[in-house]
């Protein structure tokens, strides 16, 4: 019998094409890009100073292990994942002395990245909590506003960046989440905004938490790069920390696609910290009936990786070390875009991208610069603005600084 | 101070000089969830400390010492790829080489559809994965469409289309009283569904029941279909699985393509290549020309997005490395072909046992059906008997997982069912 060249007409054929995703899209056009001198500061993913990705050799070396373990196989997890797993990112994002864990009020799943621990989590906040509404930051991480939606909350947002001074909005944010509705979901970086790479300071997540226990609005931690941004895995959490110490409840999702480079193997947790263990349990068994019917249970491989390293006193203490090299050639890379820019006597005060911190530097640039950057420097970023500081290196930084130059004199 | 004492709350000093509010909590009232009806089982057999416990609960597949199997064309696979290559993000439809292969095995190596490039297909997190974003896909752009399951079918997947926010029907399945085919009701049901009706069809090796159509009775549907203008989406979780032979198995998805029929399929590699917890499976849909199926696949990706942002790549370089490579491809048939035939064994010896004992009941039709499963028949008094006074676990609507079978419990297990059903 031949093949049938009558097909039915499809169900789906007034679909539309969906556009690019404004970030993985950036990667996309520049993979498409002939020019030898192009340079990709979309997706933040680190690089080496040669310009590669990077695998840190505790994840070598965790992965030689599995692979070589012959009792390893490959069933499946249960819903929640890996129970060493979720202990141990437990414990790395709230301390090890943190009393919530000890009173058993945490409850712990493994997920799909951050991706996957913010629409878990959003998923279960849109069935068993009574505030539909999310404030999320302006400007925030762009997949943010549609994880929240996907799962049925709605999103307002609250002011957090200031284009006049490239720093916080403070008392705008203040503001704004002091009007929010009384049990609002507020989300909020843990640290290393994405994209503006400006966070509160101490005495300002100080005061945010005062607000928020006062209206009783219900934190959303997004922890996408802890230890990342300082170089420290203790001070990157202590917003969170500061959070969990008062005894009150929160969310927190958890990424290790770039602190571990696992970026690819989609490993993260979600945590939700409750009033009580009874409370907890409860709260867990309703997490399961949320992912089941999503992906029945996680991927095992790059939870093991984590497990490997993080209970490991040496592959651990080696992490912490591969981890404050990346975040030091990072900062590194900010005074040195830095001071070119100064020397080539670039007009504006560029001070910002020394403030800012993180993987990302939010230029100021605007959409028609950056396209103009594009296009004549083939260089690569969000139009936003946004350029990951990761994507730079010594050899590149002079290319960008010309470009930035030239968009700044020639481009309003 | 005072701050802590709005809302109901009051302040504690604790040891440490912190001060703790004590407002209740938000989650109150989160009722505690029912257990998992299938993953639940294997909780409980985990817990039970009887030296003679069996675990036919969960499809996962066993060897014959009771053991789970990592097949040796992955720890090859494995040892090619560790420390080798960077991890990066896949792109949000996965990994282009993992998919192209696995259509491959769905629609023929040298399908049409696929030289057309007619197929929108993106990388998804194995069965379940595929399934639910299909149902995301279907709730989007046919919003008006329902979905007509099995009975009976794997317990998930009306969790899955529930929670997609996609409405659900039923259509007959199985037949109780022959533990075949109601083939006779599936027809009238398909007859009766309203024109463009979407179907949520078992490739093969049906689960719970193990019962598949003919392939005579495949053209009867996949006509039938093409009368009423049904959409037939398949969920094939165990190809190779069932016969021993991809291709077999993959039959009744040619048939409906040689019809003309513009399917969906989902597959997973959990099973056949024995990668579960890895989470690797494609989902695909037929379209009438590459442009559609350009647009298709763009507005997966954007389901994806907010769901996982893009798929893992450990299980895809395993599956893409095996499949790419001749001599690892050949060895995984082999070993495929090796679980699907110790199971075709298991279920004659389980056969066997239970017309040794002199059971007065019918078991034909544990050879007769296929793939992992059986469906027994016994009830779910039966099925507690079995777990309470045996510690043979199983799923309470009497499947019993064939990969759980072996040499060693064949004879124990035939016992128990024998001792619960004899007077049935």
């Amino acid at each position: 019998m031949s093949a049938s060249s009558d097909h039915a007409n499809s169900v789906f054929a007034t679909v539309v094409q969906a556009p690019e995703d404004p970030i993985l899209g950036v990667t996309v056009a520049y993979n498409k890009d002939p020019s030898p001198d192009k340079l990709n500061l979309g997706v933040g993913a680190y690089r080496t100073e040669e310009g590669k990705p990077l695998v840190l050799n505790v994840v070598r070396k965790a992965e030689q292990l599995l692979v070589n373990d012959p009792s390893r196989v490959k069933e499946y997890l249960p819903i929640t994942g890996l129970a060493d797993f979720n202990k141990l990112s437990a414990k790395l994002i709230f301390g090890a002395d943190s009393l919530a864990i000890q009173e058993n009020r945490v409850t712990t799943v493994q997920c799909l990245s951050g991706t996957g621990a913010l629409r878990v989590g959003a998923e279960f906040l849109a069935r068993h909590y009574h505030e539909r509404t999310i404030y999320i930051p302006q400007p925030t991480w762009g997949n943010h506003p549609k994880v929240f939606t996907s799962a049925g909350l709605s999103v307002k947002t609250y002011r957090y960046y200031s284009p006049n001074t490239r720093g916080l909005d403070f008392q705008g944010l203040l503001e704004d989440l002091g009007s929010a509705p009384a049990g609002a979901i507020v989300l909020l970086h843990a640290c290393a905004h994405n994209p503006t790479g400006v966070d509160p300071t101490s005495d300002q997540w100080e005061q945010i938490r005062q607000l928020m226990r006062s209206k009783g609005l219900l934190p959303f931690f997004d922890s996408a790069y802890q230890g990342f941004a300082s170089g420290s895995l203790d001070a990157d959490a202590a917003s969170v920390r500061m959070f969990v110490a008062d005894g009150g409840e929160c969310l927190a999702a958890q990424s290790y696609a770039k602190n571990m480079g696992l970026y690819g193997e989609r490993v993260g947790a979600l945590s939700i910290v409750c009033k009580t263990a009874e409370v907890a349990s409860r709260v867990e068994s309703q997490l399961k009936l949320v992912i089941r019917p999503m992906y029945s249970n996680p991927p095992i491989h790059g939870a093991s990786i984590v497990a490997t390293v993080l209970k490991d006193r040496d592959l651990y203490n080696e992490w912490t070390v591969e981890l404050k090299a990346m975040a030091d050639r990072i900062i590194s890379m900010r005074k040195q875009l830095f001071d070119a820019l100064q020397a080539r006597g670039t007009p504006g005060d560029w001070s910002h991208i020394l403030k800012q911190i993180g993987m990302f530097t939010f230029t100021g640039l605007n959409a028609n610069q950056v396209a103009f950057m594009t296009k004549e420097y083939h260089i690569y970023m969000t139009s936003d603005g946004r350029i990951s500081m990761a994507g730079l290196s010594s050899r590149t930084v002079p290319n960008l600084t010309e470009a930035i130059h030239a968009a700044v004199s020639s481009v309003a | 101070m005072s701050m802590l004492l709005r809302n109901g709350c009051a302040g504690r000093i604790l040891k440490s000089g912190a001060v703790r509010s004590m407002s209740t909590s938000w989650w109150k009232h989160v009722e505690p969830a029912p257990k998992d009806p299938i993953l639940g089982v294997t909780e409980a057999f985990l817990a039970d400390p009887s030296p003679d416990k069996v675990n036919v609960g969960v499809g996962a597949y066993r060897d014959d010492n009771g053991k789970p199997v990592v097949l040796e064309c992955v720890r090859e696979a494995e040892r090619r790829i560790a420390g080798n290559l960077n991890m990066e993000y896949l792109p949000m439809g996965g990994s282009i080489k993992m998919v192209e292969e696995t259509l491959k095995l769905a629609y023929g190596e040298n399908s049409d559809l696929i030289k057309e490039k007619q197929i929108a297909a993106v990388q998804a997190l194995s069965g379940t994965g595929a399934c639910r974003l299909f149902a995301d896909f279907q709730k989007r752009f046919s919003p008006d469409s329902q979905i007509y399951i099995p009975v009976p079918t794997w317990a998930n997947h009306h969790n899955i289309w529930r929670d997609a926010d996609v409405p659900q029907n039923t259509f007959h399945y199985y037949h109780p009283e022959s533990r075949g085919l109601d083939f006779a009701s599936m027809m009238e049901d398909i007859k009766n569904a309203p024109n463009g009706s979407f179907f949520l069809l078992h490739a093969c090796a049906h689960n719970p029941t193990g019962v598949d159509p003919t392939e005579e009775q495949w053209r009867e549907i996949s006509h039938q279909f093409k009368v009423k203008g049904h959409f037939a989406f398949f969920d094939m979780a165990y190809q190779g699985f069932a016969s021993g032979d991809p291709e077999r198995d993959a039959k009744s998805i040619r048939i409906f393509l040689e019809d003309g029929h513009l399917i969906g399929c989902a597959q997973s590699y959990a099973k056949n290549m024995g990668l579960y917890g890895q989470r690797v499976g494609c989902l695909s849909v037929v379209c009438e020309d590459e442009k559609q199926a350009v647009a298709v696949k763009s507005q997966l990706q954007q389901l994806a997005r907010p769901m996982y942002s893009n798929p893992p790549v450990h299980g895809a370089l395993v599956v893409s490395t095996v499949l790419g490579d001749p001599e690892l491809k050949k060895l995984w048939l082999t070993e495929v072909k090796g679980m699907a035939d110790r199971i075709i064994g298991m279920r004659s010896a389980l056969r066997e046992n239970l017309e040794k004992l002199g059971s007065p009941l019918s078991w034909e039709h544990i050879t007769k059906q296929i793939g992992m499963f059986c469906y027994s028949g016994m009830t779910p008094e039966q099925v507690d008997r079995l777990t309470n006074e045996f510690h043979i676990y199983l799923t309470r609507n009497g499947r019993i997982s064939m990969a759980g079978v072996t040499t060693g419990n064949v004879g124990f297990l035939a016992n128990a069912i024998h001792e619960v059903t004899k007077s049935a």
